[in-house]
């Protein structure tokens, strides 16, 4: 849950500090913003806002709602879509062909861009990748990581698959087909991860705690605990 | 001529497992992205902004992090529309930055959270 | 109206080099795929990102790459693949290719 300040009118604020983490600790931020100094993309982005805002292109609080519409957004939303696929057959086949009006059945909006689930089965793993740029199902499953949008895992994914899932330790035997899909156009992808073994007893809120952001993108499996 | 962002393919290192949780200011871009070409508005498409980060040259990837190139990108699309003029964007960045150091003179905190004005 | 391909064709990806917001990846051109989805209609990006409206709306295909076929010394399952959302008008059937090269060979004949 993002932290919010409550009655705080300035335009576009948002809690720097994600979740869970105590005050003061210091994630690693840009260094530009450790020494309390500001870089020129920086000043750049603040003259845009001001301009835009100025002319009317938008509100102040239509940017602060999406700034917490960008919060609202992680893997957690996701890893509840796959928990309920996973002991919901009917739900999953209604996921395997519209992924956000799914996604809309457990409250969730997943906007406007059509995302695609890929399954995984016993016969295909499937990963996931922008090799153009950076397109990601951020609607359903928040902001990339930094890896996914860097040149070396765009690079190699398509190329050396599982060299690159054995450096996310992830190794899928040879008879497995691995699959990669590259977004290139309007459809976003979210794999679909396979149930663990050994998960019988557990319940739909257990079971999304073992989907990781990196089981929908495709670099890892889950585990049962 | 293969262009820099294509990338698919090419022999690179190992992928470094690295995130970082993303900046206020880095939101902020995504957000005012987001609002730029949201339907209902449509000042530019995200396909503008995709072409306007590969115009920016293969040096830009080396120099420049991910939301620097979508500001960046963004910056000249609006620019090229009329949304503002280079002028008017030269004197708020001014603005700004005499702004930020006079905050900083004051021991006032990191300013990049905040757009210093009360719009609501 | 039926697809410009149909899921199962034989597909290349045609050998051509523009500059320009091109989304079709340098890693396929000029190589034979599988269409296995058939993804919609949608304007052309090459286009809306100079501005314009992008239309007529092109159709997109799911077009499946064998590994094997992408790169040369895979070293990977046989069954590995790629696949690559691509517009129609990167598309070529392989069989009308291959059959006007044929065509081209009799002339000389």
């Amino acid at each position: 849950m993002p932290e919010k300040q409550d009655d705080h009118q300035h335009a576009g604020h948002s809690h720097g500090h994600s979740h869970g983490h105590p005050e003061g600790h210091r994630h690693p931020f840009q260094p530009d913003l450790e020494d309390s100094d500001y870089s020129y993309h920086q000043v750049m982005t603040e003259a845009v806002v001001e301009l835009l805002l100025e002319k009317a292109v938008f509100t102040a609080g239509e940017l602060r709602q999406t700034v917490e519409s960008i919060d609202a957004r992680s893997p957690a939303l996701g890893a509840r879509v796959v928990a309920r696929a996973w002991v919901d057959p009917a739900f999953k086949e209604r996921l395997l062909k519209d992924v956000i009006t799914a996604a809309a059945e457990l409250g969730i909006d997943a906007g406007g861009i059509p995302i695609r689930a890929v399954e995984n089965t016993a016969g295909v793993h499937n990963v996931l990748v922008c090799t153009l740029c950076s397109c990601y199902p951020r609607m359903l499953i928040g902001l990339p990581p930094d890896w996914y949008k860097a040149r070396a895992y765009r690079s190699r994914v398509v190329r050396e698959p599982r060299a690159v899932l054995e450096e996310f330790g992830t190794k899928i035997p040879d008879d497995v087909e691995v699959r990669v899909h590259d977004s290139t156009a309007d459809l976003r992808y979210i794999v679909l991860p396979a149930r663990p073994a050994d998960t019988e007893g557990l319940d739909e809120e257990a079971l999304a705690a073992l989907v990781t952001r990196d089981c929908m993108i495709g670099t890892a499996v889950p585990r049962a605990n | 001529m293969r262009r820099h962002h294509d990338m698919g393919g090419l022999a690179a290192g190992a992928v470094e497992q690295n995130q970082h949780d993303y900046a206020p200011w880095e939101k902020r871009v995504d957000a005012v992205l987001r609002l730029l070409w949201a339907p209902g508005r449509q000042i530019m498409t995200v396909d503008e902004m995709r072409r306007g980060i590969e115009e920016l040259g293969p040096g830009a990837y080396d120099e420049m992090t991910y939301y620097e190139r979508w500001i960046a990108s963004a910056t000249n699309n609006l620019i090229e529309k009329g949304v503002f003029s280079v002028d008017e964007l030269g004197r708020k960045m001014a603005e700004v930055e005499a702004r930020w150091d006079a905050e900083r003179a004051r021991g006032a905190q990191p300013h990049d959270d905040r757009t210093g004005k009360d719009t609501a | 109206m039926t697809s410009r391909f149909q899921i199962g064709a034989r597909v290349r990806v045609r050998r051509a080099f523009p500059p320009g917001h091109v989304r079709t990846p340098f890693f396929v051109r000029g190589k034979v795929g599988e269409v296995t989805g058939v993804a919609g209609k949608f304007p052309n990006p090459e286009e809306l990102a100079y501005g314009r409206d992008g239309l007529p709306v092109l159709e997109l295909f799911r077009v499946t790459f064998r590994q094997q076929d992408l790169w040369p010394g895979y070293e990977g399952g046989a069954g590995d693949t790629t696949v690559v959302d691509i517009y129609e008008h990167w598309l070529e059937d392989v069989q009308t290719q291959d059959q006007a090269a044929e065509a081209g060979e009799g002339q000389h004949a």
